[in-house]
């Protein structure tokens, strides 16, 4: 298929593949940020194709992992609600609370609905004058101009049943806050293509000055991924630390500027708490003041809803890249797709999700050592 | 439609639209039918079909309603010849529309050489269906001495599939969504029947047959390895896949391997036998892209592993629930 299996080429990618032999002298441990791109990984096998001291490790990049347990808590909240039509992407509804799931508020007759786009919802809301209708907007850079497109339409028709209950993320923070860890392993990073796609190259800048630490902004395919590994391993190997853009055909120094033009009207920076990592200042995206009335949190009060996250589940250590999925003791065994700890074993970008699809849970025990 | 107890009116729908689509066999109308004997060992079926739309690209519920089940048949290596039908109709269904559905199956069954010669229509309040849910059971034959069963596999034996996957999963996806995609996808519905008796009549010595339904090629196998405590290695680039579903499940970050078909199966047949097997689907009008797409390995312990161009192999895994699309 066009577009797809040009970057799927196995000469290439063996051709790509010696080459990072070839320049590696040492051991290095790079952070591939998106969860899309760990599924790359696992899916394609590319971790068996990389000299053996060159250590992929997986990234916090994947939008429904980080939503925390609290507001995983408020959208089951919502969505109980008879008066609400709840709509979410597909991969939110697997993801358990403490004691339920979406998928499980609509087996019990919830009205909860998968859509594709934030747009989707603005029209189930004029279509619906009558109910409250509520978006569950979570993701990085990449969703959240989208969100901002919704909230901007339902503000020009003045819908006043809209409403967003928001967990949008921050990449550039996360980064910051893995590499200010005492005992962060990550040496090189692969930056996520489609955040940059968005937000172009230079929020990166001053964290490869700062941490002196490799950023190479990579794509989703075989070839990027293995692309972006050599440019990392590259710079690694001669004491560079550069930011440097292997996904070109999609981004840009600059990036989106009309996305992110739409990202300053309706949102500001806040503070934001992430799953796995505790609060982080300046991590996430709420509503300006203008926009206030479209935020769910408020207009159902549930903003108030505090939990913890489960002691046994060790998300947060995977999502710093300080313990592989299969090194958790209960992979495998107490949480598996059907029945999960959290939500990194049910989302389509999650590690546990994809080191279980993928290596198996029983046939891989080298998956084991991390 | 409206909602009824029985009587004349139900009388009515079956003069006006079930007698003169299921013909002679319901022209007596009595509590049951008796068939004819039957000239070999009896295979016997029965599935319950349920689609939202009822009408989509390539079929529509009818027709996969007879596909199904003769499929089912055609998987134990039996010709079907009798079916039964049961309807479960929602109030306010247009006439026209059950009209055409009927048609369908009659139209279906025909083709596949069963006569269906039962039937039991039931119509429930608005709100309390989606549309209409056909129940439909067969009884088939099986004329040969194959014993075609997962317990027949063995080491070394070739995977096949009957054709390319994912079209009737992504056919169904994309009119419920409303996704729009440059080219409509049609729906595989279709019976397999004729392929396999062609592959039994030409002496290919089948082990086991599969049809691929919900959960795809994936699910299929996963099942199979586990009966036959098999492990089975597939090549995925040999897998064959329209261009068009692929580049649906890509977007909504579906896996093609999981999606549902309605008219291919899988075929583990005795490896001296692949390319006789091959040259006989790929000569069938819907079997055009048939392929081998692995093999029966020793046996470590049952598993589906896919190997790619890579050379790198994981592990096919049995689906958990529907699969949802992803947020990015």
């Amino acid at each position: 298929m066009k577009y797809l299996d040009e970057y799927r080429d196995a000469t290439l990618a063996k051709k790509i593949a010696a080459e990072i032999h070839r320049v590696t002298t040492r051991p290095w441990t790079i952070m591939e940020i998106c969860g899309g791109q760990t599924h790359a990984i696992l899916r394609f096998g590319l971790d068996e194709l990389l000299p053996r001291h060159i250590s992929l490790i997986h990234g916090p990049g994947c939008p429904v992992c980080v939503t925390p347990l609290e507001i995983i808590e408020q959208a089951l909240n919502i969505a109980s609600r008879e008066d609400v039509i709840f709509c979410s992407f597909g991969d939110m509804l697997r993801v358990p609370g403490c004691e339920t799931d979406l998928l499980a508020v609509k087996a019990r007759g919830g009205n909860v609905k998968i859509v594709y786009s934030p747009l989707d919802a603005v029209s189930i809301a004029e279509q619906n004058p009558n109910q409250e209708v509520v978006f569950f907007a979570v993701g990085f850079e990449t969703t959240a101009p989208a969100t901002a497109m919704a909230v901007l339409s339902a503000s020009q028709k003045r819908l006043r049943n809209f409403s967003l209950l928001v967990s949008h993320v921050l990449v550039p923070p996360a980064m910051e806050a893995l590499l200010s860890s005492p005992d962060c392993r990550v040496q090189g990073f692969l930056a996520a293509g489609h955040v940059c796609a968005v937000m172009g190259c230079e929020e990166y800048l001053p964290i490869a000055n700062k941490y002196h630490v490799p950023i190479v902004v990579t794509g989703f395919e075989p070839l990027d991924i293995l692309q972006g590994v050599l440019m990392c391993v590259k710079q690694l190997e001669t004491g560079r630390a550069e930011v440097e853009n292997q996904y070109a055909r999609a981004v840009t120094q600059q990036g989106n500027q009309i996305a992110q033009r739409l990202l300053r009207e309706i949102f500001c920076v806040v503070p934001r708490k992430w799953r796995g990592f505790g609060e982080i200042p300046r991590s996430g995206l709420g509503f300006r003041e203008a926009y206030a009335p479209f935020d769910a949190g408020k207009k159902f009060n549930v903003a108030h809803n505090r939990v913890n996250e489960p002691a046994e589940c060790q998300s947060g250590l995977i999502l710093q890249g300080r313990l592989k999925p299969a090194g958790c003791p209960a992979f495998g065994n107490r949480c598996t797709p059907e029945h999960p700890l959290g939500a990194l074993m049910v989302s389509s970008e999650g590690a546990c999700a994809a080191y279980y699809r993928y290596r198996g849970h029983e046939e891989n025990s080298f998956a084991k050592s991390s | 439609m409206a909602h009824g107890g029985g009587g004349k009116w139900m009388h009515q729908l079956l003069e006006e639209i079930f007698l003169p689509a299921f013909g002679s066999s319901l022209e007596e109308p009595h509590d049951s039918t008796v068939l004819e004997k039957l000239n070999g060992r009896p295979a016997f079926t029965t599935d319950s079909y349920v689609v939202r739309p009822i009408i989509f690209p390539g079929g529509d519920i009818g027709s996969m309603a007879v596909h199904g089940t003769v499929n089912d048949l055609a998987m134990s290596g039996a010709r079907p010849l009798y079916l039964s039908a049961g309807f479960i109709l929602e109030e306010g269904l247009p006439i026209a529309t059950l009209r055409q559905i009927v048609q369908s199956m009659r139209e279906a069954a025909l083709r596949c050489g069963a006569r269906i010669v039962t039937g039991d229509t039931k119509v429930v309040e608005k709100l309390h269906g989606d549309g209409m849910f056909i129940s439909t059971s067969g009884i088939g034959v099986v004329e040969h001495p194959l014993v075609i069963s997962p317990r027949s596999i063995r080491p070394g034996d070739a995977v096949l599939v009957s054709g390319d996957l994912g079209r009737h999963g992504m056919a169904i996806m994309s009119v419920r969504e409303g996704l729009n995609f440059e080219t409509t996808i049609e729906s595989d519905s279709a019976p397999v029947w004729d392929m396999v008796s062609k592959l039994i009549a030409a002496g290919a010595e089948i082990h086991c047959l599969r049809d691929l339904t919900r959960g795809g090629l994936s699910s299929a196998l996963n099942e199979i390895a586990g009966a036959a405590k098999a492990r089975i290695v597939l090549q995925e680039d040999s897998i064959p896949v329209r261009d068009d579903v692929r580049a649906a499940c890509e977007i909504l970050g579906l896996d093609q391997l999981y999606v549902a078909c309605e008219g291919r199966f899988v075929a583990f047949v005795a490896p001296e036998n692949a390319p006789l097997a091959l040259e006989i689907m790929r000569s069938h009008p819907s079997g055009i892209d048939a392929a081998q797409i692995g093999e029966v390995s020793e046996n470590l312990r049952p598993v589906v592993v896919l190997k790619n161009t890579l050379g790198a192999k994981r592990i096919l895994d049995m689906p958990s629930g529907e699969q949802l699309p992803r947020i990015c």
